[in-house]
């Protein structure tokens, strides 16, 4: 269906489940029961979700597919950013001409990066493309000051000339939309004890990352995917075999680029701010964690990884010391106090520690990351069932 | 007129002369084996046809053309197929796929994007793949992952893989170095039926006498970076100057 095979239709059908659903499923605990700082479905969180999600099943199409550690894909992100900021002051608040000018720019930086970075494979390819990285997140910091406003980051102001649009609304900034639709428009359903926000802004990034992700999967399943596989599997080999690699990998690349511009369009068009810390190192080490947590080559393990890194940011911090006690308070004082003592360094701004540990954990016993830990659990269940062990068996370029 | 022709072709490494004044006729739809002792420079002669290495002097000429200066895979693109030492292959791809690859590249050039087509819908592509895979005897294993196969298929597999892209020239670099005695008698059964079912040149550099003397039509035997001489295996097995370079060496 839709030109793919039975398995990749199953999976999309899937994230097609899961990003419709979302503020079901994330709101899984009544408003005002005790668990309702665990629930994750309201829309700022939503959005990050989805659009960070797009950002690491782009870098998975280099990373996953070729092999090809890319140390600076915030890079491309940060300036799909401010081409889109720049979008909504200068042109509309309409939010598609942002995006678009989001992808194209950081198609064609990813163009030239890509160009340099490529002439090395390996860790001096990581290196190079750590190095345009900071480079850009240093120009932006300071020199490009004009087109990027520095450590402030690049705002909206009550005097942009936005020529198909309105400067002002009622003498505040008018809220970006697509054809009308404002982004920060919310529907709420509440239901017993349970609320549910529907929010325009994280369905349009939904159906922007059921797209990517199709469009993934098309690319993974291509003749062009199985050279990007085989690049990966034996460069020697593959030289010898009569394909010049160079334009592969760079159309790799720049799609890749794409893919986090289209992230840094999106999150513009959610909150229509740029800063120059979202070009960091950090920021792009960030999506490595992603993708590598979730299963790197794998389709669905970088939305996976980019959901999970990003629930523990926002969810984990933000439990603290009282709301410990709280849960602890079954307990006798004395020993209450020692097992906060013991967890405290693990939660709140220490949420860093638990994510840590838990990527070593599967790094080191799921190398597949969170995709081959759901195939063993698979696995354990479908073992009793007759006669399946092609099922079971590991399936890296799934 | 060969379809391979290496003039006075000379290499250094610095103080050492890897070459020096080599020339090389090798005929269409022969098997030119080349041999000679460790350090004679056979593998800097292949490197220098597969444009790993320019050589400083001298031409080679493929079919008519100019090998020099082309990058490998425009080397491939004119007609020669490279066998490796230990077996190059996709071991994280299956079989089928690794076949398949040759295939499109031979058909796609050195590079067009086929980004949202599947591959199963190429069934040219496909059912090509199915009968070089067939033809070495391997359908059975086309869905197995490549890097678990038994040394021998993987010798096998390569082979597949260069023979779909049905080169005019394939070029074995000792194709059974360290292989068992009776995995090398199975490449050469191999190397004959290949030879025997299709036009084809191959050009062997071999260490192990068995093999040349079983496949060989012509001989060249450097030392030192020249050729002794080029003759049939006949003759080449008595030549005093041979004995005295090759096999006098191999005795101590």
């Amino acid at each position: 269906m839709l030109g793919l095979q039975a398995k990749d239709f199953r999976l999309l059908l899937i994230v097609v489940a899961m990003t419709m659903l979302a503020p079901f499923i994330l709101n899984p605990f009544p408003v005002n029961s005790a668990m309702a700082q665990f629930n994750a479905g309201y829309p700022d969180l939503m959005q990050r979700f989805v659009i960070f999600g797009i950002f690491a099943i782009g870098f998975n199409i280099l990373f996953g597919l070729t092999g090809y550690l890319s140390f600076g894909h915030a890079a491309f992100l940060g300036v799909g950013s401010y081409a889109g900021v720049w979008m909504l002051k200068l042109l509309t608040m309409n939010v598609v001409p942002a995006i678009l000018l989001s992808v194209i720019v950081a198609g064609l930086f990813s163009v030239i990066v890509g160009y340099v970075s490529l002439r090395r494979s390996g860790i001096y390819f990581s290196i190079l493309t750590l190095a345009f990285a900071q480079m850009s997140f240093a120009l932006a910091y300071s020199v490009l000051t004009p087109l990027t406003n520095g450590e402030t980051g690049l705002q909206l102001s009550l005097d942009d000339p936005r020529v198909l649009g309105v400067t002002q609304v009622d003498g505040t900034i008018p809220a970006p939309h697509l054809f009308g639709a404002s982004m920060r428009a919310s529907y709420d359903l509440v239901l017993g004890g349970w609320q549910f926000t529907f929010n325009v802004g994280y369905y349009l990034s939904a159906v922007v990352l059921v797209l990517a992700f199709y469009l993934a999967i098309r690319i993974f399943r291509s003749p062009f995917g199985l050279m990007l596989r085989a690049v990966k599997s034996n460069q020697q080999r593959m030289s010898y075999t009569g394909l010049n690699l160079k334009p592969y990998m760079l159309a790799a690349f720049v799609i890749s680029g794409m893919y986090a511009g289209l992230a840094g369009g999106l999150m513009v068009a959610m909150d229509p701010l740029a800063g120059a810390e979202r070009m960091q190192w950090t920021a792009s080490g960030e999506v490595v964690l992603m993708t590598i947590l979730g299963g790197a080559g794998t389709l669905i393990g970088p939305v996976l990884g980019a959901g999970f890194i990003k629930y523990f940011e926002n969810i984990f911090s933000k439990i603290n010391d009282t709301v410990l006690h709280q849960w602890f308070g079954f307990m006798p004082d004395g020993l209450e106090d020692v097992v906060v003592f013991i967890v405290h360094p693990f939660i709140g701004k220490g949420w860093h520690l638990t994510l840590g540990l838990l990527f070593m954990l599967v790094v080191i016993f799921l190398p597949g990351g969170l995709v081959q830990g759901g195939q063993k659990i698979g696995g354990l269940f479908r073992r009793k069932a007759p006669a399946d062990d092609s099922a079971t068996r590991k399936q890296p370029a799934e | 007129m060969g379809i391979l022709e290496v003039k006075n072709v000379g290499k250094r490494f610095g103080g050492l002369k890897a070459l020096d004044n080599v020339n090389l006729n090798v005929m269409e739809n022969t098997v030119h084996a080349i041999i000679g002792p460790n350090g004679a420079g056979k593998s800097t002669l292949l490197n220098c046809l597969i444009g790993k290495l320019i050589p400083d002097t001298g031409s080679v000429m493929f079919d008519g053309q100019s090998v020099l200066g082309r990058k490998p895979h425009e080397i491939n693109q004119m007609g020669i197929s490279r066998v490796f030492q230990t077996p190059e292959i996709f071991g994280d791809l299956t079989v089928f796929e690794n076949v398949m690859i040759p295939i499109f590249a031979k058909r796609d050039g050195a590079f067009r994007m086929h980004a949202i087509e599947s591959v199963r819908r190429e069934t040219d592509i496909v059912e090509a793949a199915e009968a070089m895979l067939a033809d070495v005897k391997m359908l059975e294993k086309r869905d197995a992952h490549a890097g678990s196969l038994s040394r021998g298929d993987k010798r096998r597999l390569e082979m597949a893989m260069c023979l779909c892209q049905q080169p005019k020239l394939l070029l074995l670099d000792e194709p059974t170095a360290g292989m068992a005695r009776a995995d090398t008698n199975n490449t050469i059964d191999l190397l004959k039926e290949i030879k025997a079912s299709r036009p084809i040149t191959m050009c062997i550099i071999e260490h192990d006498m068995h093999v040349v003397f079983s496949l060989a039509e012509r001989i060249t035997v450097l030392a030192q970076g020249t050729p002794l001489v080029e003759d049939t295996p006949e003759n080449i097995k008595g030549h005093p100057k041979v004995k005295e370079a090759y096999l006098g060496e191999a005795a101590h």
